[in-house]
């Protein structure tokens, strides 16, 4: 009976000793993060496939002759400097690194925009079948980066919520050295994220 | 001093269990979500009230037999408003509320109409946008359902919009086979739960053995009126979990018995036009 003691101390202190490591955040803070990452790769996506329909929309316009050589070439160095500027899962938490990524973004949204504009003034690209299909890719691509933006924007919050709170910010401070993630934001309201839907949810 | 207190109380508990329901109904919309979205009933959720019941009814087993066919699930909801949100917002919120689809593949269509805004939506689940593309979707809402709109026969928008829809998703008949069978399979093992059985062999272990050890004067175990008790909920379980498994499905579409969604999420992927 002497050894019942000591066995049940250890199997307690065993047990204890998993629930507050547990609760400090040892699971809990790289699950945030690696969701928050995955959301990331999704917005890259997103503004990738925009960038790729950006090909067809410049052969349209050449296609039907118009002349509007000042803004294809505008957007086509948007659209280079866009692809050039990545951002890894590992610099979510670079302030700079993110404005820089979200500027290139913006301004190839821009004139992106702009050149729609442009071809919608041209009745024979307008009413063209390939246009038509054209314009609902780029709808439908801008609608998934909003969405995505918005899923990233949660989950980032998520993350720094988690890292910052009881308990698990003791683990976020002495295991990883969490630093807070940079939420994307748009940079003119309404250009990616829509605004009727921020803080109502 | 015996019922008085309690009869004296009681309208008081009462009050005070009215305050906190009527808090809680205050408190709860605002904390959940801003919008707040018809229940999912069936492949049609016609809160919108556009579609009569003959169509309906058409419609319906139109789509069930689609679900059985392919496994995915196409869901044709109209709105009586969208609450001052974009269609595209409201739309595939909606779907991650309905779980239009499966967990898995994210197979979940959503043909969306508001009436009031004159909108109309194909919401597409992540799974299926490579199959029913952007340009599709939007293909389909110009030819076949904003015409129809246009001159006033919502009904026959909605369905020709629901034909075209389950034309491109339709699996050929090799894949369906593959579905089916899958399905079929499904059924079955949900039938016998593997933790069902490690269940009864705890059950038997731990129970039954020693039940039978005292009855055949082995050793004594606690007190002699646990081991029925224990066995009666375990009784009550399998009766009840036998229930569970004789109702239909495939994919997202047949949860309990009935048409629910399977967790499938959509990420903004579709089309919407208005007339």
């Amino acid at each position: 009976m002497s050894a019942f003691p000591s066995t049940f101390a250890r199997s307690v202190f065993i047990a204890t000793a998993a629930v507050s490591v547990a609760g400090c955040g040892i699971n809990s803070i790289p699950t945030a993060e690696e969701k928050a990452k995955a959301k990331w790769a999704d917005v890259q996506a997103a503004f990738q496939e925009r960038a790729n329909l950006y090909g067809n929309l410049a052969a349209i316009v050449k296609a039907a002759g118009a002349n509007e050589k000042g803004i294809l070439v505008d957007v086509t160095n948007a659209r280079a400097s866009a692809t050039k500027v990545q951002l890894n899962p590992g610099d979510l938490s670079d302030p700079a690194k993110m404005k820089a990524f979200q500027d290139a973004q913006s301004q190839l949204g821009a004139g992106f925009g702009r050149l729609l504009v442009t071809a919608e003034a041209y009745p024979n690209i307008k009413s063209n079948e390939n246009y038509l299909t054209l314009q609902s890719q780029v709808e439908g691509s801008e609608n998934r980066i909003r969405v995505a933006l918005r899923d990233y924007n949660e989950a980032v919050r998520q993350y720094n919520t988690e890292i910052r709170t009881f308990p698990s910010a003791i683990g976020a401070k002495v295991i990883y050295g969490s630093k807070p993630m940079v939420p994307y934001e748009a940079v003119t309201p309404g250009a990616e994220v829509a605004p009727s839907l921020e803080g109502k949810i | 001093m015996g019922p008085r207190p309690l009869s004296q109380q009681s309208p008081a508990l009462a009050r005070i269990a009215a305050a906190l329901v009527l808090l809680a109904a205050l408190l709860l919309p605002g904390l959940a979500a801003a919008q707040t979205f018809p229940p999912l009933t069936g492949p049609v959720v016609d809160a919108g009230n556009v579609i009569p019941d003959d169509v309906e009814a058409r419609i319906t087993q139109k789509l069930v037999a689609f679900n059985q066919q392919s496994g995915r699930q196409l869901q044709v909801a109209t709105v009586a408003d969208l609450q001052g949100y974009e269609i595209s917002d409201y739309g595939y919120q909606l779907g991650r509320a309905w779980g239009v689809g499966d967990k898995e593949k994210n197979d979940g269509v959503i043909l969306l109409i508001a009436p009031a805004e004159r909108k109309v939506r194909i919401e597409v689940g992540y799974g299926l946008e490579a199959t029913l593309t952007d340009a599709l979707s939007s293909q389909i809402i110009r030819r076949e359902i904003v015409p129809r709109f246009k001159a006033g026969d919502m009904p026959g928008g909605i369905e020709a919009g629901t034909d075209a829809l389950i034309k491109q998703l339709q699996l050929p008949p090799d894949q369906a086979r593959a579905v089916a069978a899958q399905a079929a399979k499904g059924k079955k093992s949900s039938g016998i739960d593997p933790g069902f059985i490690i269940w009864l062999l705890i059950f038997g272990f731990f129970f039954v053995l020693p039940m039978i050890r005292r009855m055949t004067g082995g050793r004594r175990y606690g007190s002699s009126g646990l081991g029925p008790i224990i066995m009666w909920n375990v009784l009550d379980g399998m009766s009840r979990g036998g229930g569970g498994g004789s109702s239909w499905g495939g994919g997202g579409g047949g949860g309990g018995g009935g048409w629910s969604g399977g967790g499938g999420s959509f990420g903004g992927g579709g089309s919407s036009g208005s007339w």
